[in-house]
């Protein structure tokens, strides 16, 4: 064999990561990665762009991405610092400084994501909340469909948003018995939130401040139960010359 | 190749698998006797930055493309970068073959590796462009940017050291 032809031997088909990193790279496919959370393992999904989905891992998530992005994702180890940010978000329920990619979404949509987001572990708010908080409070439907189809749950924390009338609510990811139980996890008592919701109380005030607040705003959890007193709505706090908190922003 | 070109310039996130499919070998080929175990990786990041430079390229220009020296132009680029980088944060250069352990290997591919690693770069860069990865003497001037007459001199004098280290070796 002349050296040429010895020379041309030595090609090599590329190894498989050539073809899936490229692919990864250019974000054509999304990577993913299994994860633990409180209602079971997560199939977390990412691109360049950020994090793109987080849904239940079972034998449908890849068909299910699928049919959602228009594209395809393959098993994959997440890029550099995202890999303890991506579990770190889950358990704190907020994405933190952890990437989303929200390419998929209408702008409406994400102002919503991003209220939502900014909701605090252990507390709730409704659906009526956050359409007054973008600014736009006959949306409630609008806000409920978001909710609905929001792509990172866990990660934006659609768990915390519930019914305006108190009620729970359903939940996109495993039905709402996985939104009681992340609830829970978080010391959010779902039986207390619900029995509220049956008395009808949608807010709770400080006699001796007169600042109203959410249920589960950690101030209102402050309040001395001598000094405690429950309202249906705003307005009736307003009558009794209550303001509203401006954490929770009532 | 044409095809794949006017494929690229109609649906450039379609048919990009496609093109990586049509260049990954190339690209591995040529890279790994260059840079061992580090020629995976640059591949990968040649590929990517294709994508992002036909990104914002218009369909009109994707379609003259001549894909094969087009993207051996970004990955000896790349090629070079490393080399450079390596020079001023001087690593251990691995050579032998990390992977296909266990693969048939038609030829002792670690003395191969050996023996280009002894010829000077622009040589050894000439030769695998010619011989391994096969592209043409015009092609490959166009990529590295040197003179048709000069990369085929570099190759015979690679060539020719190549013939001397195998009877070397067999003595």
């Amino acid at each position: 064999m002349t050296i040429e032809e010895q020379l041309r031997t030595l090609r090599r088909p590329a190894p498989a990561p050539v073809t899936t990193g490229a692919l990864l790279g250019t974000g054509l496919v999304d990577g993913y990665a299994v994860y633990a959370s409180p209602v079971g393992d997560v199939v977390v999904s990412f691109n360049p762009h950020g994090v793109s989905s987080v849904d239940l891992a079972d034998d449908g998530s890849e068909e299910r991405f699928r049919d959602r992005f228009g594209r395809s994702m393959t098993l994959a180890r997440p890029p550099g610092g995202w890999e303890t940010k991506i579990g770190r978000a889950i358990e704190a329920g907020t994405p933190a400084d952890l990437p989303v990619d929200f390419r998929s979404v209408t702008p409406f949509r994400r102002s919503v994501l991003e209220v939502t987001a900014s909701i605090p572990r252990g507390q709730v708010r409704s659906y009526g909340w956050l359409a007054r908080q973008v600014g736009n409070e006959g949306a409630v439907r609008a806000v409920g469909s978001t909710m609905a189809s929001n792509p990172v749950p866990l990660i934006v924390p659609c768990h915390r948003v519930v019914r305006t009338d108190g009620a729970l609510g359903n939940y996109s990811l495993g039905g709402p018995h996985n939104k009681r139980e992340l609830l829970s996890h978080e010391g959010a008592d779902p039986e207390w939130l619900e029995s509220l919701a049956r008395r009808g109380v949608r807010y709770v005030g400080s006699d001796t401040t007169h600042i109203v607040c959410h249920p589960t705003c950690a101030h209102a959890r402050r309040i001395a139960d001598r000094h405690r007193r429950e309202f249906r709505d705003l307005a009736a706090a307003t009558v009794d010359g209550y303001r509203p908190c401006e954490v929770c922003r009532p | 190749m044409e095809e794949l070109c006017d494929r690229l310039a109609g649906d450039l996130d379609g048919s990009f698998e496609e093109l990586v499919k049509a260049v990954r070998d190339d690209l591995y080929s040529g890279l790994r006797p260059l840079h061992g175990f580090e020629a995976e990786d640059l591949a990968q990041e040649a590929l990517v930055r294709a994508y992002r430079a036909l990104s914002g390229y218009e369909p009109d220009r994707i379609r003259t493309l001549r894909l094969r020296p087009w993207i051996w132009t970004i990955a000896l680029n790349l090629s070079r970068n490393r080399v450079r980088d390596r020079a001023r944060r001087p690593t251990p250069v691995e050579l032998v073959d990390t992977h296909g352990v266990d693969d048939p290997e038609p030829l002792d591919t670690t003395a191969w590796d050996a023996r280009l690693a002894s010829l000077p770069l622009a040589q050894r860069r000439a030769v695998v462009l010619r011989h391994v990865v096969d592209l043409s003497y015009p092609e490959i001037a166009e990529i590295t940017g040197r003179p048709e007459g000069t990369i085929k001199a570099d190759v015979s004098r690679g060539l020719a050291r190549l013939r001397t280290i195998m009877r070397e070796e067999e003595e």
